[in-house]
């Protein structure tokens, strides 16, 4: 990267933002169909909600820091903890997730725009709909009744709680209707990603010579597909229910309430799998870089990761071991969710391959990544004691559950998605992130999670249910709980730094240049941030890593894949 | 980099297509979860009436929706070979078999909910019944409003050969749509009842 190509894209940055009225820039942006655009605004908005469920688990922590607490009512805690976490899967984590991927995909497999950028835009802005939705019920669940204001029926929203009787005014239902809402729009998504990596790879780029990044995303995509629609399913039953005064979940007309349970799971279940799936897409592409190695055992790390998504879709029910099933039942649900365990063993012992001999690089992305795949090897091995059905029977709705799943999506799924940050924001914007505030962001966010996750493991085994309000001193809860929440604040902190860092580095980052990771994938060719097209000519592939082939003529990947 | 060399060039599918059946599939599974609904269902109904009672079995109706299937297939083969008029045939006779479905779901609601009583808050029957089959009639109503515009198009003579992949992509969905009334049709109309 010379000097004066950096000049030029600064130039070119300085050109964009100056002396334009705020308007004409609004309006480029609410009517864009770039995906580099899209991409930011999924990223953006999911970061504002993450401000807002992170803000909600704070109150939580809070309220259970110390027993007989009455920071807030019952009534706002169950709103919170409902809120918590369907903001948390459907407004941060998906969003983020589906922007990294808008960003990224075309940029990576050397396309100028997704296969149906239109309907980009509106997926974007239907899930933005979705997230105003859920939280206008603050303003508007109150409904005719008075009764409710945000919804309180849990993120999974069992029946009967969530009928008319149990469940007054319109709270339940501005949940449902969000969730629909920004079930479109995830499907919309889906379809344009699997579309755009199936139909416009530059030339060369076969399915083999993709990155592992666009695979897991495609991989991804097809779950998202499989999994949301059971989801929207379920949901306009519900609303069937609560409108139409139909039955399909009213147990007095002869609905079950169970069948609701398993509509939810197999969407629930293959849900968190879609969420890891693109954080192990931005490890697969970070550790090699930061180890200065190719990916070891690229085949084996696609076919563990289609693997994944196929022994997923058949491990719902292990959320209703507690329901009470026939015995067969229990034991297929108990063997497909303790096979999940050997493709993501697999995964793990591939990354550590690329490490292994590796220049290693501590840079902020690489800690993160090694976070990851620290905390994700424990997340998955809790996983597997709750994937045995007695052991599932003492524990289920106990806080080790909730230590667990948190383990999986904040110790496994978060680190990974900060990782990204640090490793694609020179991209998106131009600066690098700053590394000092980097490493203070990482510490204490590393401190920070293992103080609240490590020890929410422990009043789980003592019996404390997930979900209550305030319990009793006298457990052997109170010092677990205290040490939990002080963990929470560090978390806070840490994401403090990021925060700050994002915007600090934004209008004083040193300047990034094209390629300042020494990376080997196409996105680093082209300009940071890269111009509307993406590539002036399109690029020709003849390996997995086409930049290394270009920096290494000497020594090209082709000619050993 | 370098310029496209023949042994590069691979040619990749139709963006259309893949994303129709991307829609194709979320929608599979969207219609799998009401199909189980309605199949746990049958028969846990604590009132009447029961399917036996009311329905009555809409062979005409299937005829003419299994039948728009053959009708768009000879359509966007006219329109790929250049036959505009034939296009137009087909395309016109397409629209008209799903109207006449729409409709004849239509009057079949209409005698089970004024003649019969029957409604979406009688039983579990009712609920799924007509949550199943009102599913299917909205995305023939979609497809209908796609099939429309394009006959609108037609009649304004802009739709030519270069659009037979886009109006094959419409086609794809509304075999769909026809494939999803054989399961519907089955599970509503035998096994239910």
């Amino acid at each position: 990267m010379s000097s004066s190509a950096v000049a030029t894209s600064e130039l070119a940055l300085l050109r964009a933002h100056a002396g334009r009225p705020w308007v004409e820039t609004l309006h480029e942006w609410v009517t864009t169909v770039d995906h580099k655009k899209l991409g930011l605004m999924y990223i953006g908005y999911a970061l504002l909600f993450l401000l807002i469920g992170g803000i909600e688990a704070a109150i939580i922590r809070i309220q259970l820091a110390i027993p007989h607490n009455s920071f807030v009512s019952p009534q706002v805690f169950n709103r919170l903890f409902t809120m918590h976490g369907t903001t948390m899967i459907f407004f941060v984590a998906m969003p983020i997730l589906f922007g990294f991927a808008n960003y990224l995909v075309p940029l990576m497999i050397g396309a100028r725009d997704m296969a149906f950028p239109r309907l980009n835009a509106w997926s974007f802005w239907t899930t933005a709909l979705g997230g105003l939705t859920l939280y206008f019920s603050f303003v508007g669940g109150d409904g005719l009744y008075g009764a409710g204001s945000a919804p309180d029926v849990g993120w999974w929203a069992y029946a009967p709680l969530t009928s008319t009787a149990f469940s007054k005014g319109h709270s339940t239902d501005y949940w449902t209707i969000a969730l629909l809402v920004s079930g479109f729009g995830s499907i919309g998504t889906a379809i344009n990603i699997f579309t755009t990596i199936l139909c416009k790879r530059c030339p060369g780029m076969k399915l083999g010579k993709m990155p592992l990044l666009a695979w897991l995303n495609l991989v991804m995509s097809g779950m998202v597909l499989l999994a949301i629609s059971p989801l929207t399913a379920a949901q306009i039953m519900l609303m069937i229910d609560r409108y139409l005064g139909g039955h399909f979940f009213d147990t007095q007309a002869g609905g079950s309430a169970v069948i609701w349970m398993h509509f939810f799971w197999v969407f629930g279940h293959p849900e968190v799998y879609i969420l890891i799936i693109p954080g192990f897409a931005f490890a697969s592409e970070i550790i090699p870089v930061f180890s200065r190695k190719a990916i070891f055992g690229y085949p084996v790390m696609v076919g563990a990761s289609v693997g994944i998504a196929f022994l997923s879709m058949s491990v719902w029910a292990h959320h209703l071991f507690t329901i009470g099933m026939p015995s067969y039942s229990n034991a297929f649900f108990v063997l497909t969710s303790m096979a999940v365990g050997v493709p993501t063993g697999i995964k793990i012992f591939n990354w550590l391959g690329t490490m292994w001999g590796g220049k290693i690089r501590f840079d902020t992305a690489m800690l993160f990544s090694i976070g990851f795949l620290v905390q994700f090897l424990i997340a998955g091995l809790t996983g597997i004691m709750l994937a045995v059905a007695p052991f599932d029977w003492q524990l289920n709705n106990s806080y080790f559950v909730v230590a667990h799943f948190h383990y999986v999506i904040v110790g496994g799924l978060l680190f990974t998605i900060f990782a990204a940050f640090y490793y694609w924001y020179p991209k998106m914007v131009g600066r690098m992130l700053g590394d000092t505030l980097g490493k203070w962001h990482f510490w204490l966010f590393l401190i920070g999670f293992h103080l609240t996750f490590d020890f929410m493991h422990v009043p789980g085994v003592l019996g404390m249910p997930r979900r209550i309000y305030t319990y009793e001193p006298g457990r052997g809860w109170e010092i677990w709980n205290l040490l939990v929440t002080v963990g929470a604040f560090f978390q806070a902190l840490g994401v403090l730094c990021f925060v700050i860092n994002l915007i600090k580095s934004y209008f004083r980052g040193a300047p990034a240049g094209n390629d300042p990771w020494d990376a080997w994938t196409l996105e680093w060719s082209t300009s940071s941030p890269p111009p509307a097209y993406n590539f002036a000519t399109i690029p020709e592939v003849k390996s997995r890593r086409p930049l290394w082939d270009i920096k290494h003529p000497e020594d090209p990947d082709w000619k050993y894949e | 980099m370098l310029a496209p060399t023949p042994e590069t060039v691979s040619t990749l599918p139709s963006a259309g297509r893949v994303g129709m059946l991307s829609l194709i599939v979320a929608e599979s599974a969207i219609f799998t979860i009401f199909v189980v609904a309605y199949l746990y269902y049958i028969g846990k109904s604590l009132s009447g009436p029961t399917p036996r009672q009311v329905l009555e079995i809409p062979i005409f109706n299937t005829i003419c929706l299994l039948s728009s299937s053959v009708t768009i297939h000879l359509a966007v083969k006219a329109l790929r070979n250049g036959q505009r008029a034939a296009f137009r045939a087909f395309w016109i006779a397409t629209t008209v078999l799903g109207a006449t479905f729409l409709l004849g779901t239509g009057r079949e609601w209409r005698r089970l909910i004024y003649a019969d009583g029957f409604t979406i808050q009688t039983n579990l029957f009712g609920t799924t019944y007509y949550s199943l089959v009102g599913l299917h009639a909205f995305h023939v109503s979609v497809g209908l409003l796609a099939l429309t515009i394009v006959l609108a198009l037609t009649l304004a003579g802009s739709v030519t050969r270069e659009h037979s992949e886009r109006c094959d992509v419409l086609a794809m969905y509304w075999h769909f749509v026809d494939a999803v009334w054989v399961v519907v049709f089955s599970v509503v109309y035998i096994i239910g009842r």
